[in-house]
Formats: structure tokens, C-alpha cells, sequence
């Protein structure tokens, strides 16, 4: 039976439940000092230090500035030729007299303990001038504002407009034109595990353990801002408790940690508290949107016009570019539906906040929410039920491939056999009857429905022209060890998401043997090859086909081995379960015995052969920047009129990523994604006092995350289009969950709404006060 | 090394069946302690404030948040921690976890499984609400929980069969 296709469970996870995790922290150097950060108390602030108090206290080794790195450390700013005139200073990893959002880091403190190193940050005499600060990103754009930073003409970092056909005209000539303004609030990761590094120099070279995703693209930043060559620095990522995108941008403190330790030679240790992650991790989604859609008499949608508006924080995060995400917005507005007429326009600010970068979905959950709201808004309009609104607008499999109004590339999306499926899933019209009943008997109950196509597993025509250092292609090294298993290693990272065990499955049936005989590592630079990473949700349709091609080779080299060995033609043998067979499938010889003979019997080989037991594939996708794929996703929620809580009771989702490795691991995928999205529509926020730009979210007793009762038993369907492009086809499904859940439930709560007082909500999170407020219940 | 004048307090207690005695900060967290000298790293510290459950380990056979208790109170105790965690619930919880894909990244693992053995140790209902409401303290960023209350269930299920097989023999 192949391996591919089976639910199998993460080889690891056996090591993990028996308490053998190896996290960043749970790594030490011997002698080590501990390190803690003077973070900026003021979102937008001049400042002097005074240090010697800090230094005199017992057991403080050391106090870094600004100027004490700058001798090691090179600036770094973000450009990118896909955002031509992007405004974003540079950066360094201490600020240097002035800090630019609250949390910065402005000071080190090397130490014999963290609790004496902040002690010391607390005992530094800091003169802190307090300067106007812009957190709202409207306000930035407000005529005088004051400036993020000095000397720029104005806060904007970047902006762009986009038009396809002629949109003025399609909305002039509308039957029907609905529009929305909805206002998304910043959230964060929240990696259970935080960020931190481990570093240690041996007078040649630099070795760092990062919780990161993508440990070569570390090393290269490392090596340019530390004036190393790339191969003197060795970035090692052992298990990493949770990425979610927060764990693949350059920060400062992680830099500075790299920079200390080579200007002192000192192992360093510092892993980030639950207050620093919340504050100092990138923030994500923060966006003000105003959106129309046109619609014929037919109720077919003519156009799309979005305004987006985006907060980046105080630069645009190294090396992508905060601006990606607003780009990502763009491209995914109006994805699935057929429509000529398209007027973008995104403006992106800077503000005295943390930087904003990739989190899982980057910008679709937002282009999903804003397009699903106004085609539910249209259906309701037009008195019509909108899942029939959508069938009929929805793209048909023969209309792909195809160039959206907003310029995606589409293809192989099957959205009305993704929509069957979710109404059988569903029984809709035994749902229906239920919703009526509720209602009939008092409850606020709502339906929301979400199509969402997404872009994932983006090749290299990405990144490559943009002129930023991101490795597209991927790497498999598989190896036949004296024991008949394989091993191999892959420059695609691990971070909980199983990607090493789907990969494991891959090389068994590429090479023949059983999955359960594959180890698959990752995560060293030292032994991995050089590669992405862990990003756009790739592992599957990039690494995949590595492995593919790296255990086919390998298979290859042991046919021509075995061959010569047993005297037959290559082609007449075959590799099964670990031993190689005859085309009958009898076994002539275990792999085991074949590499003995190969490694240890060299001698009784014949001559001119030596085919090795090692081999190595890269692989580089050609066609298609990035691979479609789609879903479609349904929320069934209920609101209690006297709090405005909202529960979601039952979800729905029905994703299409292409062949499916392994079901166990995808569903684990999907169910993930729609949990944290299921939290960004109701309860992740990261808030800022209006007056002070305080940051309000530091604890997670402030930051709410979803609880187990939080999230209701996820249905999930499957659609399995394979991507015809590649061997195995599979697409990205790691971050599809997320994709759609925040329409779903903002659908299914303005459903509840719609019908129980004819408000709505246009807010996310969707908070309590303003459920209240839709329901009539409250000024 | 620690300087001279960083308060210490001597502390003898059950670390995993075996009496340890040593020297602690006195303003060290238990987990900490465990992590940092003993090398016990199963408990992981994912806020320190009492809120994740990342940290929960075993106090005199309660389970308690290792972030919240200083190593100094542990004087006199009984630890437990995943490492060693014994008896047909964990051992039940830890292969109906693997099985159901209930981890990704685990470091929420150790602390639910220590949790989650505490509900199936009372022996009353599982339902899918009452597992919810028990790890409700314990926070997974990469589940969605689902596949978490499923192996608590199938635990429960594998237990009561064992149960039901020795009364029946
Ligand atoms: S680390 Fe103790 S509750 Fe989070
Ligand atoms: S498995 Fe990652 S936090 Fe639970």
C-alpha cells in the first residue's frame, strides 16, 4: 500500500508526549550569559541612558548600546523592487536615541541570571523625552500629522493603484452597487513557544539556535549584518513550538543577541517572556477598508472597488516588507467570483508601532471577509439566498486558467464542487429549518458562508524579481544507511505542522520501502541543504516533489547497484518494502545487505560501478508563481442578547489543496487555521490607548486567544484537485483555515443580527459592546 | 555563576520518585528550576504569568502551574513531572494523542496530558463539554483543539475497556 495518502502521525510527536520536545530553551551553553532588553517604555520617544547603575550591581557582566553593536553589526532596511518608492528607514538592532514604537529595544544587559539582567534594565538611569506618536493609521494620514520619523515628507510608506477595465463605468451602469467600511484591528502570532536565540562563537564561526522557520535564510542575514561569509555562520532550528509566520522576519533582538556574542565572544542566552513576544512580535492585519461591489439586473457582479488602507508599524518588517500583505489583500479580492471591473487602491502608513509582518494568510482573510460581506450584503439586497448568488457567480472549472480583475492567477479551482460538497456536509435545508426554529423560539442564530481562494507555495518568480534574498526551491539529501532505512535531510523547515513525516512518506514510496523506515530531519544549516523553508504554505508542493525526485535518484543509483550484484538488467528489478525484488516481486536481496556490500564490501563490486547511497534533487517549479487553491467554509453561530457574545457552535469547511499527503496532518492543518481565525474575528486583538498609544495587550490575560471551548467540532470535507504541474500535486493547505473563517463568522454574525434587528457589525474582532450595539441593546 | 549576594534557600523534595536535595533562588519558579538545573525540560514555560498551562506539573499529586509556584515551596514535596508521569491514564493519553494527531508543535502537550489525566483520574462522564471545560486553562495555538478532546475520549474509551476486561477475567 503506498504510504502517500495515509493518515500517519508526526514520527516525532511520540518523543514529544513522553516530555522530549527540544525547544529553543531547553538548550544551554555552558558558561553562558543571560540576556534581558531595555525595551522602550513610549511608543514614539527621545532618550539617554545612563548605565553605570546597571553595571554596578552584582552579577551584571555587561551593558550594550546602540554604539557598542553598530562596531559588529550593519544596518539593514527593507527594499524590494515590488514596492518601488518604499519608504522604510533603516534599521539596527538598539535603537539609537530614539525609539520608535513602545517595546523597542534601546539597551542589553548580560548577565549571570535573566532575573539579575532585569533587575539591571530596571536600575538604568533613562531620560526619556516623550514625542508625539501616531498609532491609528488614519491619523497618520491626516493633513500635519506629526512624523513617525523626522524628515520624511509624510507618514506613507508605500501605496498603488490597480485598474482593470473600465470600473467607473461598470458602477454607473449598475442595477446594484453595495458597499461596506470595515475596520480590521492589529493581532499577533502567539507561538506557545516565544522567540529567543542561543549563541555561541568559537573565534570562526557563529552558531545560533533561533525558533525560526527558516533557519538558511537567517544565516545569510546574519552573516551580511555581521560582515561573515554565509559559511561561517550556522543557524540551527531544533523543534519549533508554533511559527505561524511570526517566526520568519530579522528582529533586533534576535540580531543583537548574534551581534553581542561576536563582539564579546560569550556564549548569550535569551529567549523572549510572554510580554515581549506580545509586544515586540510582529503584529499582523491591521487594515481600513472601503469597499463596493457593482451587480446587473441579472445579479451577476459587473465590479470591485477596494480602498485599503494599512498600518505597518514604525518600518516595514525585513526582509519581505510588511507591504506584502496589502498586496496579498489586493490580489485576493473578488478571487473566486467572474467579474471585468477592478479599481484597487492601498495606501500603507507608518506608525509608532511594532512592524507588521506575515502571519498565516498574510492578507487573504482580509480580502476574504471584505468580498464575502458585500456579496452577502448583495444577496440580501436583491431579496435572493446567497449561496445561490454565489453558484452563479462563482468562477466554473472551464473558465480557468484565467487572470482575476485584481490579477491572480487562477487555475484548476473547482468552487462549485466544493460548494456541493459543503451543502451535503451541511444538510442546508435541515440547517435552515433549525436556524427558523431557534429564531422562532427566541435564539439569535446565524448562518455564514465564505469561498476563499488563496495563493500558496509561491515559486520563485516572487521574491526572485523583487530582488529580496528568499529561496523558492527546495532541497531533498536522501541517504540509504547500512541498516536498509533511509535518511534524509530537507530545507524545508519542521514546525509542528509535520511536513517531516509527510516528506518521510513521500521518500518511502519514491524509493520503495515502508514510511515507519524514513527519518526525515531539519532545521541545521550545518546538514541541511540550502533551501526556503517554512512559508506560504509549501512544504507539501515544494518539498514534496525534492523528496520525489531525490528518492526516485536514490532509487535509480540502488537498481544500478543491485543490478551488477545480481547479474540482471536494471529494469528487470524493482524496489518493494525494503528489499529489492524481481519484476515478480520476489525478494533477491534487503536493502540492508545492499548497502553493507556498497559501504563496507566495496571490493566485491564490479567494476565501473558506484552508484552511491546518497542522492540529492532540488526542485524548482518552472510554471505557476504560486498554486491556487480553494475552499469553502460555513459558520453556524449563536449570540447571547444579554452580553453580545457570540458562540460559534458548528463550522464547516471544505478545502481543495491538491493531493493530499497526508489527511491526518491536513486536517490538522485546516482545523488549526480555522481556530485561529475563528480568534482573530472574535477575540485577538492588540489594542492601544487612543490618547497615549499605550500598548494594552501585554499579558495573555489582556490578548485573548480561543480556548477549548472556544472552538466548536470542525467538519471538514475534502476536494482533491492535483495540481497538474508537478508529480505528486499537491497545493498549500496550512493556512486555508484562516483564510476563511473571519468571513464565515462575520457573515454568520450579521446573519444572527440582520434577522434579529437589522444591524450590523463591521468591526474585527467582533466585540461584545458592539454586538450590543447592532442588536439595539445599547447606545 | 550567581554573585555572592543573590538569596538562595535549601530545599530537599521528590523530584520523579527520587530525593533530591540542592540550593534554589529564592525567586526562582519551580519550573524554572526543574528546566534550568535539573534538566527536566518536559514542562514548558509559555507566558509565566498563570495562564497557558504549559507549565503544569504534578505537587503532591496535584496538578499545579509550575510558573506559579516558587521552587523554594516545592521544599518538603513531591514533583512530578511528564517525564515521569506514570499510570494507565497517562500511558492511555499519551497513545491516544499520537494517534489522533492531538499534537503539532507539542509544546502544549505535556501540560494537557498532565491535565487531562486529571479528568479521566475522577472517572466521570467524558463528554466532549466536559473535556472542553477541563482543559479550558490550557492553551493550543496549532489544534484547534478537536483532535485533542478526541484522544481524551478515545483514552477514556481504552481505559474503561481495560477496566471492563480485568472485571470480566
Ligand atoms: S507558563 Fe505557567 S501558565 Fe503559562
Ligand atoms: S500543539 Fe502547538 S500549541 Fe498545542
Amino acid at each position: 500500500m503506498p504510504a502517500i495518502g495515509q493518515s500517519m502521525p508526526r514520527a516525532a510527536s511520540r518523543r514529544m508526549v513522553a516530555g522530549g520536545g527540544r525547544y529553543l530553551d531547553d538548550h544551554a551553553a555552558r558558561g553562558e550569559w543571560h540576556v534581558a532588553f531595555l525595551r522602550s517604555p513610549f511608543p514614539h520617544a527621545r532618550f539617554t541612558l545612563d548605565t553605570a547603575p546597571a553595571r554596578a550591581l552584582p552579577g551584571v557582566e555587561a551593558v550594550l548600546l546602540a554604539a557598542d553593536l553598530a562596531a559588529v553589526c550593519r544596518p539593514w532596511q527593507t527594499t524590494s523592487a515590488s514596492f518601488p518608492g518604499l519608504v522604510s528607514p533603516a534599521q539596527t538592532p538598539l535603537a539609537d536615541g530614539r525609539a520608535t514604537w513602545q517595546g523597542e529595544p534601546v539597551a542589553m544587559i548580560l548577565a549571570a541570571s535573566r532575573a539579575i539582567a532585569e533587575d539591571a534594565a530596571e536600575a538604568i538611569a533613562a531620560d526619556w523625552t516623550e514625542l508625539p506618536a501616531i498609532t491609528s493609521p488614519e491619523a497618520a494620514l491626516a493633513p500635519g500629522a506629526p512624523l513617525v520619523h523626522p524628515g520624511l515628507a509624510d507618514n506613507r510608506a508605500w501605496g498603488q493603484e490597480w485598474r482593470r477595465g473600465e470600473p467607473e463605468a461598470a458602477f454607473a451602469e449598475a442595477a446594484l452597487v453595495v458597499e461596506e467600511r470595515l475596520v480590521f484591528t492589529r493581532h499577533t502570532g502567539v507561538a506557545l513557544e516565544p522567540r529567543g536565540a542561543v549563541a555561541e562563537w568559537d573565534g570562526g564561526t557563529l552558531m545560533l539556535r533561533l525558533s525560526h522557520q527558516m533557519p538558511h535564510q537567517m544565516r545569510l542575514h546574519l552573516a551580511e549584518q555581521l560582515d561573515l561569509a554565509v559559511n561561517r555562520v550556522r543557524v540551527i532550528c531544533g523543534d519549533v513550538g508554533g511559527g505561524f509566520g511570526l517566526k520568519m522576519h530579522v528582529y533586533q533582538d534576535e540580531m543583537a543577541v548574534a551581534a553581542a556574542c561576536r563582539l564579546l565572544s560569550r556564549p548569550l542566552r535569551w529567549v523572549a517572556d510572554r510580554m515581549e513576544s506580545l509586544m515586540a512580535d510582529i503584529h499582523a492585519r491591521e487594515h481600513v477598508v472601503q469597499a463596493r461591489m457593482a451587480v446587473d439586473a441579472q445579479g451577476m457582479i459587473t465590479a470591485m472597488e477596494i480602498d485599503d488602507l494599512q498600518g505597518l508599524g514604525a518600518v516595514s518588517i525585513y526582509p519581505r516588507s510588511s507591504t506584502v500583505e496589502a498586496m496579498s489583500l489586493l490580489r485576493v479580492v473578488g478571487a473566486p467570483y467572474r467579474f471585468a471591473h477592478a479599481l484597487g487602491r492601498t495606501t500603507c502608513v507608518l506608525q509608532n508601532k511594532v512592524p507588521t509582518g506575515q502571519y498565516r494568510g498574510v492578507g487573504a482573510p482580509i480580502g476574504c471577509a471584505v468580498t464575502e460581506r458585500l456579496v452577502e450584503k448583495a444577496a440580501r439586497a436583491r431579496g435572493e439566498d446567497s449561496w445561490q448568488f454565489r453558484t452563479r457567480n462563482l468562477l466554473r472549472a472551464d473558465e480557468m486558467p484565467r487572470i482575476s480583475a485584481f490579477g491572480a492567477a487562477l487555475h484548476g479551482l473547482h468552487h462549485h464542487t466544493a460548494m456541493d460538497q459543503a451543502a451535503a456536509l451541511i444538510d442546508l435545508p435541515a440547517l435552515r429549518a433549525e436556524i427558523a426554529a431557534g429564531r422562532a423560539a427566541g435564539r439569535v442564530l446565524g448562518l455564514g458562508v465564505a469561498v476563499t481562494v488563496e495563493f500558496t507555495a509561491s515559486g520563485p518568480a516572487i521574491y526572485g524579481p523583487a530582488g529580496v534574498g528568499v529561496a523558492a526551491t527546495d532541497t531533498v539529501v536522501v541517504t540509504l544507511e547500512p541498516t536498509g532505512e533511509l535518511s534524509a535531510q530537507a530545507s524545508i523547515s519542521e514546525i509542528g505542522q509535520g511536513i517531516t513525516q509527510g516528506l518521510a512518506q513521500v521518500l518511502a514510496d519514491a524509493v520503495g520501502v515502508p514510511a515507519s523506515a524514513v527519518q526525515v530531519g531539519a532545521g541545521d544549516t550545518a546538514s541541511s541543504p540550502h533551501g526556503g523553508g517554512a512559508w506560504a504554505s509549501r512544504g507539501a508542493a515544494i518539498g514534496g516533489e525534492a523528496a520525489w525526485g531525490a528518492g526516485r535518484l536514490l532509487r535509480t543509483q540502488l537498481l544500478e547497484g543491485a543490478a551488477a550484484l545480481l547479474q540482471a538488467a536494471p529494469d528487470s528489478l524493482d524496489i518493494r518494502d525494503g528489499a529489492i525484488t524481481d519484476a515478480a516481486g520476489v525478494p533477491r536481496m534487503t536493502l540492508a545487505a545492499l548497502a553493507r556490500t556498497m559501504l563496507f564490501r566495496g571490493h566485491e563490486m564490479p567494476q565501473g560501478v558506484t552508484p552511491g547511497l546518497s542522492a540529492t534533487y532540488q526542485y524548482r517549479r518552472e510554471a505557476d508563481p504560486t498554486l491556487a487553491n480553494n475552499g469553502v467554509h460555513a459558520a453556524l453561530v449563536e449570540i447571547d442578547p444579554l452580553t453580545g457574545l457570540v458562540r460559534v457552535l458548528r463550522y464547516w469547511m471544505v478545502g481543495d489543496c491538491g493531493r493530499v499527503l497526508n489527511p491526518l496532518l491536513v486536517d490538522g492543518q485546516y482545523r488549526g487555521g480555522v481556530a485561529t481565525g475563528i480568534g482573530e474575528a472574535l477575540l485577538e486583538a492588540c489594542r492601544y490607548d487612543q490618547e497615549t498609544g499605550q500598548f494594552m495587550s501585554g499579558t495573555l490575560a489582556d490578548y485573548l486567544l480561543p480556548m477549548a471551548p472556544d472552538i466548536p467540532d470542525i467538519t471538514l470535507g475534502h476536494v482533491e484537485t492535483p495540481y497538474p504541474g508537478s508529480v505528486l500535486g499537491a497545493k498549500g493547505a496550512g493556512e486555508s483555515g484562516t483564510c476563511g473563517a473571519p468571513a464565515a463568522v462575520l457573515n454568520a454574525v450579521n446573519d444572527a443580527l440582520a434577522a434579529a434587528s437589522g444591524g450590523a457589525v463591521t468591526e474585527m474582532p467582533i466585540h461584545p459592546m458592539a454586538v450590543l450595539r447592532a442588536l439595539g441593546a445599547m447606545a | 555563576m550567581l554573585p555572592l549576594e543573590e538569596p538562595l534557600a535549601e530545599i530537599a523534595c521528590m523530584v520523579n520518585g527520587r530525593p533530591i536535595s540542592g540550593r534554589v533562588v529564592l525567586r526562582q519558579s519551580l519550573v524554572e528550576w526543574l528546566r534550568a538545573e535539573l534538566g527536566l525540560t518536559g514542562s514548558h514555560v509559555g507566558c509565566a504569568h498563570g495562564v497557558c498551562g504549559a507549565c503544569h506539573l504534578r505537587l503532591d499529586g496535584v496538578v499545579v502551574r509550575g510558573c506559579l509556584v516558587l521552587a523554594v515551596q516545592a521544599d518538603g514535596a513531591d514533583v512530578e513531572t511528564i517525564e515521569a508521569a506514570s499510570g494507565p491514564e497517562v500511558t492511555a493519553l499519551r497513545e491516544a494523542f499520537v494517534e489522533h494527531g492531538a499534537l503539532q508543535c507539542g509544546f502544549c502537550t505535556p501540560g494537557m496530558i498532565l491535565q487531562a489525566a486529571e479528568l479521566l483520574l475522577g472517572g466521570g462522564p467524558l463528554s466532549r463539554e466536559a473535556i472542553r471545560e477541563q482543559l479550558s486553562g490550557n492553551y493550543c495555538r496549532c489544534t484547534g483543539y478537536q483532535p485533542i478532546i478526541d484522544a481524551v475520549q478515545a483514552a477514556g474509551a481504552a481505559l474503561q475497556a481495560q477496566a471492563g476486561g480485568a472485571g470480566g477475567e
